[in-house]
């Protein structure tokens, strides 16, 4: 350590894995602490702030209870953490619908490097299969297979196959595929056009004859109520998408996603870039979505992955590990591996 | 209400922007000096630019008449017959307006192909560097080329042609076609820079909405940078309303814009004329200097021109940043 004495850290590790972070902050000397909605802070006291006000000068409303974090509490080692499942996400489909993608064998390399070796899994309808593990394990590789976004990589090599409905994805013209497996990716990006033209731009088929705003205006709101965002913009579908918050502008990206209705929807990390709050929303989305298409999650966030799978995927180096219920993989866990990296001993 | 948090002395409200820092007049003398230096460039570049800006204003505007910008140019023995500027300020609006049209789908189609396919990359290499080879070329060397092109009995058709037959390569398409060379590099890097400072995630958003190359580059990425497009041209545009040499060797230089042939339109294309330029040069004092009154005139209505576009590019500068809300409200949570 250097001899300063105050070091400033804004927001440093949203978009880390769980393993950068931990090194980080044991490099730092400073114990782990888990806040209440499992996001590591490693801080042992906190300070809630209210806009541009501190919490005390907030004013005539009393601050929701949820919107306090941690206040002034001692550190809490990691520990095996509590399950906690939000009973509104329940299984919405008791049994799971059917099988919609079967990944089999599948393998990718980088330039002769091999990120993902032989996987197989299969993703059913109306349930979540959330992809973990730590960083550099193949996960969001896999992921970006499933709808060919890793072809862009001029690199990449794949061996393996990867069935959509009984279909090879690699007979599918590649734009029908992801337009059937949508994906919503790390940082919310909305196009800088208005919100109304964002959803449309995915229902546009490539076409000399564009469709008018008239016919596409009920499907573009019925995207936006599925993504639970009509409510909130209903007012002025012409504003610029990049006017709205992070969580709304993620929401915004999941209905452009499922206007086309899709069968499978990809998230590679849909909240690690926001706060609390959005995620909260976000992870309650998932839990509607999932009544209608299958949803493939890649996360570094265990406690999201306990709130929101159904199913739990532990890659580690390019090996799937360990595949199968979420209660099995983190409650009992097969693999010694799985079973550290699920309580925090390493990762 | 109750505060769940430890009681703190509280200080006094903010009265001050800024905290205490370290002072100049501590600094050592090297670095003092560097910083005097640089203020010292900074004022007097400001200095040269308010003296250029205030001369030709006091001797432009001491000049100019609103029936200035309307009367035809004239021959005549004083200054009070020679007419006004109207024929230089069309010829300066009909160039602009070949060179950009020339220049704008060249420059954006080629940008486009350098930022969004580039390969194989060293023929994008070459096509870069071509770009800049022309970009460093003097006007006058462009001028010399098109002439020598342009008097080909091929181009004939396109130019001017004397009473005799003789092909002169001047016209308003000739010194349009070498204008569009001067807007071009402007025009190409502001797109190109455009094209690649849009993130990678915004394309790769496009293909996962099951978008085409060609459909995420006109829906999605050119609708984005249009403002770095609208740079470009107002930067192109104001390379070409500044540029002489062309003017001189390939438009012709003559008094009024001429027309050759009979079809409307072509002909004028096909024609001949002058520009703010060549207006100013030849009525200066060192020009044949029948008019120095009427230049400062005219090179003032230049210089608001060309100040106004500045402007211009400035403008669409901010209301970008306001566009993808970097200074805006809102943003990532």
């Amino acid at each position: 350590m250097s001899p300063d004495e105050l070091l400033l850290m804004d927001d440093p590790f949203t978009t880390e894995d769980p393993e950068t972070a931990h090194r980080v902050r044991t490099a730092f000397g400073s114990q782990a602490a888990r806040n209440e909605r499992g996001h590591e802070d490693g801080a042992p006291r906190a300070y809630e702030l209210d806009g541009a006000r501190p919490h005390e000068a907030a004013g005539v409303q009393e601050v929701p209870p949820v919107r306090t974090i941690v206040l002034d509490r001692p550190p809490i080692p990691i520990a095996p953490p509590v399950r906690e499942r939000n009973p509104l996400r329940e299984p919405a489909v008791p049994t799971a619908g059917p099988e919609r993608l079967r990944v089999s064998d599948l393998s990718i390399a980088y330039d002769g490097v091999p990120a993902v070796k032989s996987v197989s899994l299969s993703i059913h309808q109306g349930e979540v299969l959330a992809l973990i593990g730590p960083s550099g394990c193949g996960k969001t590789t896999l992921l970006r297979t499933l709808n060919r976004l890793t072809e862009l990589t001029p690199s990449a090599v794949r061996g393996g196959r990867v069935l959509l409905d009984g279909e090879d994805i690699h007979e599918l013209v590649d734009t029908t595929l992801r337009t059937r497996v949508a994906m919503v990716f790390q940082q919310p990006n909305p196009f800088p056009m208005s919100i109304f033209d964002n959803v449309a731009f995915a229902l546009r088929e490539q076409s000399r004859k564009r469709p008018r705003r008239r016919e596409l205006e009920p499907l573009v709101i019925d995207a936006l109520r599925r993504a639970g965002l009509y409510e909130e913009v209903s007012g002025d579908l012409d504003r610029p998408a990049l006017r709205l918050s992070g969580g709304q502008q993620q929401r915004l990206c999941i209905a452009r996603a499922i206007a086309p209705r899709p069968e499978v929807l990809l998230m590679d990390e849909p909240c690690s870039a926001l706060d609390p709050i959005s995620t909260g929303v976000i992870e309650e989305l998932i839990g509607e979505l999932r009544r209608e298409l299958a949803v493939v999650i890649v996360t570094h966030n265990l406690a999201q992955a306990r709130r929101v799978a159904d199913k739990v995927a532990f890659m580690y180096l390019g090996d799937l590990i360990e595949y199968g219920t979420a209660d099995e993989v983190f409650s009992q866990p097969r693999a010694p591996r799985t079973r550290d990296y699920v309580q925090g001993t390493f990762g | 209400m109750s505060v769940y948090a430890p009681q703190l002395e509280t200080g006094s409200p903010p009265t001050s922007k800024r905290g205490r820092r370290s002072s100049p007049w501590t600094w050592r003398w090297r670095d003092r000096l560097v910083l005097a230096c640089a203020w010292t460039a900074g004022l007097g570049l400001c200095a040269i630019a308010a003296a250029i800006v205030l001369y030709m204003g006091y001797r432009g505007i001491e000049y100019l008449r609103p029936g200035l910008l309307f009367t035809r140019p004239a021959i005549g023995q004083s200054q009070s017959q020679t007419g006004g500027i109207l024929d230089p300020l069309i010829g300066t609006a009909l160039l602009t307006l070949i060179g950009i049209a020339l220049a704008f789908p060249l420059a954006v189609s080629c940008a486009v192909w350098i930022a969004e396919y580039g390969r194989p990359s060293w023929l994008a290499r070459v096509v870069e560097s071509t770009i800049e080879i022309v970009a460093g070329t003097p006007d006058i060397v462009l001028a010399l080329f098109g002439l020598s092109i342009f008097q080909l009995g091929v181009f004939a058709p396109l130019s001017f042609r004397a009473e005799g037959g003789g092909v002169y390569g001047r016209s308003f398409i000739a010194a349009g076609a070498m204008m569009s060379l001067i807007a071009l590099p402007p025009l190409f890097a502001a797109t190109r820079d455009g094209l690649q400072a849009v993130p990678e995630h915004m394309r790769e958003a496009a293909f996962a909405l099951g978008k085409t190359r060609i459909a995420t580059i006109r829906r999605v990425l050119l609708p984005s940078v249009r403002s770095n497009i609208a740079t470009g041209v107002t930067l192109g545009v104001s390379r070409i309303i500044g540029d002489t040499a062309i003017v001189l060797l390939l438009l012709g230089e003559t008094l009024h814009i001429e027309t050759q042939g009979p079809v409307p339109i072509v002909n004028l294309l096909r024609g001949t004329g002058s520009t703010l330029t060549s207006y100013v040069y030849d009525n200066s004092p060192a020009g044949e200097g029948a008019a120095p009154q009427k230049a400062y005139a005219a090179a003032f209505v230049l210089l608001v021109l060309v100040l106004g576009l500045n402007l211009l590019v400035d403008r669409i500068g901010r209301s970008r940043d306001r566009a993808t809300g970097l200074s805006g409200v809102g943003g990532v949570a």
